[in-house]
Formats: C-alpha cells, sequence, structure tokens
C-alpha cells in the first residue's frame, strides 16, 4: 500500500516537472520566434526596399507615397512625450512612494496601495478616452490651442499611466533597505526628513533608478491611449499644445490601412523592431542597475 | 477518480458540441476590411442568412488594407476595400456599391460652399483662418484620415489633385473619430463618407456650388465618390459570388446604409 502510494507520488512529480519544463520551453520558443519574425520583417525596409538606417532614423520625411520612410519624426515625438511624462509622473511617484514607505500611517497605505493597483488594472483604452473627453477640451479653452490634441495631452495622460509603476516600485526601493540604517540614522538624532533625504534617497537610489526606467519604458510602449489625444500629426513636435506623432501611435494609425508587400508595411515593421530594441536596451539598464545594488 | 470521470464526461460533452455545430451551416462566408462598406456587408449578410439559413457568413472591419492583405492570404474569403488593389493582380475585383463623402466642419463654421482651390489651400496648409474663405475670424483645424486610408485617397484624388496634404494637421483613424473630433473642435473641417456623416449635425459643405446628395453623384455634379470593392482570390464562386450579387443587387439595403446603387450611376469611371 505505501509502496504503491510511493510510486504515485513519483509518477506525479515527473509529470509536474514534465510540465514545468514543456512551459519555460514554451515561453522560450515563443520568445525566440517573436524575435525572429520581428528581426525578419523590420529590417526589410532595408533589405528589400534598400533604404539605409540614416534615412530611416534621421529623415524627418515619412512619405511612402513618395517612397521616402524617414521616421525621425516619430523617434522625436516618442522621445518628447516619454520624457515628459517622465518629468511629470517620475518625481510625483518617487514622492508617493516614499510617502507610502516612509510617512504614510499604515490605516493609510491599506487604502492607497489598492487603489494604486486599480489604476494598473485600468485599460489604456479607458485612460485614452478620459484624456479625449477631459483633458483636451480643458487644454482646448485654457491656452492657445486650437484643437486642444498634442504633445501635452498626451504627456498628461502618460504620467498618469505611468505613476503606479514608478510608485509601487520606489516604494519597494524603500523597503526593501536594511531597517538598520533608518534606526541608526534616527538614534543619531536626525530629523525623519533628513533621514529620508540624506540616508535614505542616497540607499534606494539604485532602486528608484529601476522604477524610473521601467516608468519610461511604460511611457515607449504606450500606444492606444496616447493615440487617441496626441494628434497623430507627421511633423515634430512644435510645442506643448502642438499635435505630433510617436512611433507607437504611427502603427496603430496606418497598420489598419497597410497592405502587405508595401513599403508602409515594411516601415511600420521597422518602427516596431525600433520599439522592441529600445525595450531590450532599457531593461538591460535596469539589469546593470540592479547589479550595482546587490 | 470520480472526478476525473466527470471531467471526461465533460470534456465528451464539450466536443461533441463543437463536432455537431457545423452541421447547422454547410458554408461558411468570412468577409473583413473597410469600415465604410462595414453597415452595408452586415445588414445583408443578416438579411442572407435569414433566407439561407445553411449558409453563416462571418463578417468583420480591420480596414481596407487588413481586407485586402487577408484575402490575399487566403485567410478570408472576401476582403472589403475603397480602394482598389493595384499591386495584387490576383484578385478579383467586384464593386458592389458607390459611396459619396462630404466635406464636414464644425457646425459653428458660417462657411457653406467651397471651391477645389480653396479646399486645396486649406489641406495644404496654406489657408489657416476661416477669414481668407469668408468665414469667422477664426484658426481652421484640419483633421486627416491616416496616409493609407481608403478615404483619404479618394479625397486626395478627387479634390487635392497634385497638391500634396498637410502634415500639419490631426489624424484620426476611422470615420465615427473624424465625426465626433469634428463636431467638438470649434473651426475643424474634415471629409468622411456619407454612411458616416448622414445625421451627425455637421456642417456639410458644397464643392464648387454643389452639394453633396446622392442626386448629384448619381448626376456626375459632385466629385468626391467612390466605388466599394469587394475583392475575392480569383473570379468569385458557389455561394461566395451568390452572395456578391446579393449585396450589389439589394437597392433596399444600399439606400438604406447611406449607398449608391452601381446601376442608378449616370456617370461610369474605371479607375476609382
Amino acid at each position: 500500500m505505501i509502496a504503491e502510494q510511493a510510486r504515485r507520488s513519483h509518477r506525479n512529480e515527473r509529470i509536474a516537472l514534465t510540465a514545468l519544463r514543456f512551459s519555460a520551453a514554451f515561453v522560450i520558443a515563443a520568445m525566440g520566434a517573436l524575435l525572429l519574425y520581428l528581426s525578419a520583417e523590420g529590417t526589410k525596409t532595408f533589405f528589400v526596399d534598400r533604404f539605409s538606417l540614416l534615412t530611416f532614423l534621421f529623415s524627418p520625411e515619412f512619405s511612402v507615397e513618395n517612397n521616402h520612410p524617414g521616421a525621425a519624426v516619430f523617434v522625436v515625438g516618442t522621445l518628447a512625450v516619454t520624457l515628459f511624462a517622465i518629468a511629470v509622473g517620475g518625481p510625483f511617484g518617487v514622492a508617493v512612494g516614499i510617502f507610502l514607505s516612509e510617512i504614510a500611517p499604515y490605516r493609510m497605505t491599506q487604502v492607497l496601495k489598492p487603489a494604486i493597483e486599480v489604476m494598473v488594472g485600468i485599460p489604456s483604452v479607458v485612460y485614452g478616452w478620459l484624456g479625449l473627453t477631459l483633458l483636451v477640451p480643458l487644454i482646448r479653452t485654457h491656452t492657445s490651442s486650437p484643437s486642444g490634441f498634442g504633445l501635452a495631452a498626451a504627456g498628461i495622460v502618460l504620467a498618469i499611466m505611468i505613476l503606479p509603476t514608478v510608485i509601487t516600485l520606489s516604494e519597494d526601493a524603500f523597503r526593501s533597505l536594511p531597517p538598520a540604517l533608518k534606526e541608526g540614522s534616527l538614534a543619531l538624532g536626525a530629523t525623519r526628513w533628513q533621514t529620508i533625504t540624506r540616508v535614505l534617497l542616497p540607499s534606494a537610489a539604485s532602486g528608484i533608478a529601476v522604477a524610473l526606467i521601467l516608468g519610461i519604458a511604460r511611457a515607449v510602449g504606450e500606444a492606444l491611449a496616447i493615440q487617441m489625444v496626441i494628434g497623430n500629426a507627421s511633423q515634430f513636435p512644435q510645442g506643448l499644445f502642438a499635435p505630433t506623432a510617436t512611433l507607437t501611435t504611427e502603427i496603430v494609425t496606418d497598420m489598419p490601412g497597410a497592405t502587405a508587400g508595401t513599403l508602409l508595411e515594411h516601415a511600420l515593421f521597422s518602427m516596431a523592431f525600433l520599439l522592441l530594441l529600445i525595450a531590450m536596451i532599457l531593461i538591460v539598464f535596469v539589469r546593470f542597475a540592479l547589479r550595482k545594488r546587490t | 477518480m470520480k472526478r476525473n470521470a466527470a471531467l471526461a464526461a465533460l470534456l465528451l460533452g464539450f466536443s461533441a458540441v463543437a463536432t455537431s455545430a457545423p452541421a447547422f451551416a454547410d458554408t461558411t462566408i468570412t468577409a473583413a476590411g473597410s469600415t465604410a462598406l462595414l453597415p452595408l456587408v452586415k445588414d445583408a449578410a443578416a438579411a442572407y442568412q435569414q433566407a439561407h439559413p445553411d449558409v453563416k457568413i462571418s463578417v468583420s472591419g480591420g480596414g481596407s488594407g487588413t481586407g485586402i492583405n487577408q484575402v490575399v492570404a487566403k485567410a478570408i474569403d472576401i476582403g472589403d476595400s475603397d480602394i482598389l488593389a493595384p499591386t495584387h493582380p490576383e484578385l478579383h475585383d467586384s464593386r458592389v456599391a458607390v459611396i459619396g463623402f462630404a466635406i464636414v466642419t464644425h457646425p459653428g463654421v458660417t462657411v457653406k460652399s467651397l471651391s477645389k482651390t480653396q479646399l486645396q489651400g486649406i489641406f495644404s496648409g496654406k489657408t489657416t483662418n476661416w477669414k481668407e474663405v469668408g468665414g469667422p475670424d477664426q484658426k481652421i483645424v484640419v483633421i486627416n484620415r491616416p496616409r493609407s486610408s481608403g478615404t483619404r485617397a479618394v479625397f486626395t484624388k478627387t479634390v487635392m489633385g497634385s497638391t500634396p496634404i498637410s502634415e500639419s494637421g490631426l489624424t484620426e483613424d476611422a470615420t465615427g473619430t473624424v465625426v465626433s473630433v469634428v463636431k467638438q473642435t470649434p473651426g475643424a473641417i474634415s471629409y468622411a463618407a456619407f454612411s458616416g456623416t448622414r445625421g451627425a449635425g455637421l456642417n456639410e459643405l458644397a464643392v464648387d456650388g454643389v452639394a453633396p446628395t446622392d442626386d448629384n453623384i448619381i448626376a456626375g455634379k459632385y466629385p468626391v465618390w467612390s466605388y466599394e470593392h469587394m475583392f475575392t482570390n480569383g473570379a468569385p464562386t458557389g455561394e461566395v459570388s451568390r452572395f456578391i450579387a446579393f449585396v450589389q443587387s439589394n437597392s433596399e439595403l444600399v439606400r438604406k446604409d447611406g449607398f449608391i446603387l452601381i446601376r442608378d450611376m449616370k456617370v461610369k469611371e474605371t479607375d476609382r
């Protein structure tokens, strides 16, 4: 009877381990396939249509009908919107992270944390819609912008969308500091503010860097919400309230009409590939920051 | 053990349902593509399925490019499109209807008619204030469709000619979005299919003094119109060809959804 049970548990263990290995192999295969496909499709602009990488990256003229796939406008647009979002949302997010881990009473964190988790769960189309119905008219009536669409609207929506990422990760960065640091500082007579700014903040720097980089990654990758409010004009940002476009919004806008095998389709795939490369570079930065911490 | 048996029974039950389902529909037709044509295809599919219970028709949008891509890849039977597919000679083109496009502005714009030259000035970015074309002193907000859009292609061909559209305008990727953005933005101007602008409460401009009506398109007076195409991979056969013929001939549905019957047209053009 006992032998029977042992045999059965042994068999179950084998099945479970096989299932785990299979899952891991599946994920690796899926990632590999994605990478292969995107790099194959994303380089057709250069190898099939014979445009140089420099034209794609640095030419501002994106008019595929005139045979000119310059994506500089979208690269600059992506940079501008991301910079705006991280400049507004970054400090704010880190501040809330500090508040949650160091200042807020326990009861308050019990309310705030689920609220922040809900913010992550709200679909991006909802953020975009709110931006379109609340923010765009607000900007239109209070600025010189005749339409309200543009860089500022997109940047504000994005700043709100990256908040949960930045808050959660910077809070974690503070919570993972050894308690002795804080206790030592307070015991030496430092005030709470001095402890935070002179002891905790420098010690948590790499963790905060990770929070900001992942916030940037989220901002670079967001498409739908900002596509609804940025105006999607293929021109360099002409100011905070002028419409422009990013890599992601351009893909969303032109993808439905891009016929397979055309230069437009190839150029859009190249932009997708570029986004993948940006994501990879950001992850390398995260790894680097994390290694520094340990 | 008992639970496993129950699970097995459940799975068996599902598979029985799954395998028996196709018995209700002997033929399945899939169509996707143009969102301008979508209302007509949807209504026609519903009517056709009612008359032929053995046929199941699945209809979706996605845009003209998607429709052409999918039918080239043989993923669907019919690719709906506002534009021709010159790069794919293997596709068979069935024209099913004519659609008109209106130049629309925010209801607050008092201008009622513009010439083609004035429209070219506005959309190329040279004319930036409504007072330059006889309207109030107000900035013009140009809203375009994406460069791959069928609607934009029609507008470019019939109104802009060789004048390029300025990239400084806003771009909205669907007829419905264009209509709502024009409606909420003072000074806005754009173009959209009749099927989207009818009853939307926008100011519809006459072009060179000709109002955007079905009659003016039929008579060849109003220039901004196009054929709607159903592309098949090779000439359509069997149930697919019968469905396409049904869409072409169903005058009641074609008119109800804001389209024009091809046989009514007094002007014929081969390259639309």
